[in-house]
């Protein structure tokens, strides 16, 4: 057990390396709204998070992270560019597994800027990168934005496509919605007998509670306008799962990508900005060639994050959760700065972690 | 030392588990009046009858307050995290059957399986400006359910009881609840998911993982559950 007066030390000494490199110091309240982490995350977040609540304010979580309040924080009075460090307690509700804590530090790096992304990605990067040298750690990266923008690519509906983008981070689901636009499941026996009847409302009885039969019936519609789409094709599903089995060393992982764009031009932006990432990291002393890349890493957990992602992990400590991880979120900034968005990437480091595996540089 | 027994206070629940034991030539029976809740044991010793809602015992096993205990499933599930790693399930005693069900409004003639559900959740949030309500008191389970099968875009609202008018009385457009027969559901107009069945639960003889036990105290409990045809 390492002393919590040593890992708050380890957390201030983390967050000066981080303000040397020019980010300001912010705090956080520790009860957050429980309002806005839910809306982003669903009822998934009560699972996940400490829920407590008053009379006079509703319901409030203990702090899950501090990227949401740092984000809010930036979008409500933030100049432009900026970058920010903290470091403090975060709180993570755990029913299944007694080994993994429920409060522990965090110290976070993040960069709220439009210039450049490639620049900013590899910076922060490579700043936990070298802090977290001496420990010999694994790191893993991938990339969400190049999924992201093979669903945009497909040749199918609108509606499809949001269908597809909304469950981009439960792979389950998502597998299964492809198995259906693509025709190889069946479609429910009820539904195809519900599309089949010319007044599908005739025995449908009392209408009751909010959802109208209006709303009934533009489901219905919408769900008669897919029956006549065509399937997404096979070969379109296939360079779906190449991109999702996409598992090697940066410098081939870009080859086996840039085949895939060949049929798929809709994610050349983005295997380009992934090259892009590659040189800037490059520039700043890292062999991001023989990274490891993944292009499904971090879809099952790490639901803001849109672009980059990666994580560091005690290779001879499986038992332990990752040491860092962090990415790019700037759908998040969009979502939380109402109709304002500016691109921004970060990650945290768990100093805890840190010196129960030897310390730092 | 005694070993502790823990037994739903009141009702069909009680009645019934004094039946089971019954059958096996254990007797048990509350004690005094009506209203005080302590009892006997008769046909082996060094047992203690200790009565308490349903809703306790899984509390108490947890706690190794009682070594045995008679209660829901659900109850085990939706109470304790990790639930077998503190209890050991021993025998289903074959009565208190229900099934922890999701229904939708029958009207709902769109809806019959979860990716249904699913797609109505992300539309009733587009048009109504917050996420599609489900009533229920069982948090824990039905969050769990709906998160492994890609269930988005809901929120539970808490509902202790008369689960079953909430979708009428506009509190939420969908609920999970126990139901024997699904009478109840027709006469609210709701329907059951296709898929929707979350848990199917009986009235079950636990044993404590926590409990400490002498001894004497594991003798008596292997005598006990010998007796039971549980060991």
């Amino acid at each position: 057990m390492t002393d919590r007066a040593e890992v708050r030390r380890e957390a201030a000494r983390l967050r000066a390396l981080f303000e040397n490199a020019g980010a300001r110091p912010v705090e956080t309240t520790i009860l957050q709204p429980a309002e806005v982490l839910l809306d982003l995350y669903g009822e998934d977040m009560r699972a996940r998070a400490y829920v407590t609540s008053d009379a006079l304010r509703g319901e409030q979580m203990l702090r899950p992270d501090f990227t949401v309040p740092v984000v809010q924080m930036h979008m409500s009075d933030g100049a432009e560019p900026a970058r920010y460090t903290y470091a403090g307690e975060i709180f993570r509700r755990q029913e299944d597994d007694p080994d993994r804590a429920n409060e522990y530090f965090q110290v976070g790096f993040e960069i709220f800027g439009r210039d450049t992304p490639a620049m900013a990605d590899a910076e922060v990067f490579s700043r936990i990168f070298n802090i977290l040298k001496p420990l010999g750690l694994r790191a893993a990266t991938g990339d969400i934005g190049i999924l992201m923008a093979a669903v945009e690519g497909l040749r199918t509906t609108a509606r499809r496509k949001a269908a597809l983008r909304r469950h981009i981070w439960r792979p389950r689901r998502f597998r299964a919605l492809i198995d259906r636009f693509a025709g190889r499941a069946p479609v429910p026996a009820a539904r195809a007998a519900l599309l089949d009847r010319a007044d599908p409302m005739a025995a449908a009885g009392p209408v009751i509670g909010l959802r109208g039969e209006e709303e009934i019936m533009t489901r219905i519609n919408a769900l008669k306008e897919d029956a006549a789409t065509p399937p997404i094709s096979e070969n379109e599903v296939a360079l779906l799962d190449a991109i999702l089995s996409v598992r090697e060393t940066s410098d081939n992982a870009i080859e086996r990508l840039r085949d895939i764009a060949v049929d798929l031009p809709a994610i050349s932006a983005s295997v380009d900005r992934l090259a892009d990432r590659l040189e800037a990291l490059e520039a700043r002393g890292i062999a991001a060639r023989t990274l490891d890349f993944e292009a499904s890493y971090g879809r099952a957990q790490m639901e803001y994050y849109d672009g980059f992602v990666f994580g560091f992990y005690a290779e001879s400590r499986p038992d332990l959760p990752p040491v860092a991880t962090g990415g790019r979120y700037d759908a998040l900034t969009r979502q939380l700065g109402g109709s304002r968005e500016i691109p921004a990437v970060g990650g945290v480091i768990r100093p805890g972690l840190v010196l129960k595996l030897g310390g730092a540089a | 030392m005694s070993i502790k027994l823990g037994v739903p206070s009141k009702g069909r629940l009680m009645e019934k588990t004094f039946d089971w034991f019954g059958a096996r030539g254990i007797t048990l029976g509350r004690a005094g009046s009506e209203r005080e809740y302590s009892g006997y044991v008769q046909g082996i010793d060094n047992v203690d009858l200790v009565l308490l809602s349903a809703g306790e015992i899984p509390r108490e096993l947890a706690a190794g307050r009682i070594h045995l205990g008679v209660t829901g499933s659900d109850l085990v599930r939706e109470k304790l995290g990790q639930w077998h790693t503190r209890v050991e399930e021993l025998a289903e005693l074959g009565f208190g059957h229900a099934d922890l069900v999701l229904a939708v409004p029958a009207a709902w003639v769109d809806v019959s399986v979860l990716d249904d559900l699913d797609a109505v959740a992300a539309a009733f949030r587009t048009r109504h400006g917050f996420r599609l309500r489900i009533a229920t008191k069982y948090h824990r389970l039905v969050r769990e359910f709906l998160r492994e099968n890609g269930v988005a875009d809901y929120q539970l609202v808490d509902s202790q009881g008369a689960t079953e008018g909430t979708v009428k009385n506009e509190t939420a457009e969908a609920i999970a609840d126990i139901t024997s027969s699904g009478d109840t559901l027709r006469a609210n107009h709701l329907k059951t998911l296709e898929d929707g069945l979350i848990l199917q639960s009986q009235a079950t003889l636990f044993r404590s993982r926590a409990a400490a036990l002498d001894e004497g105290g594991r003798a008596t409990l292997g005598a006990l559950l010998r007796r039971l045809s549980a060991d």
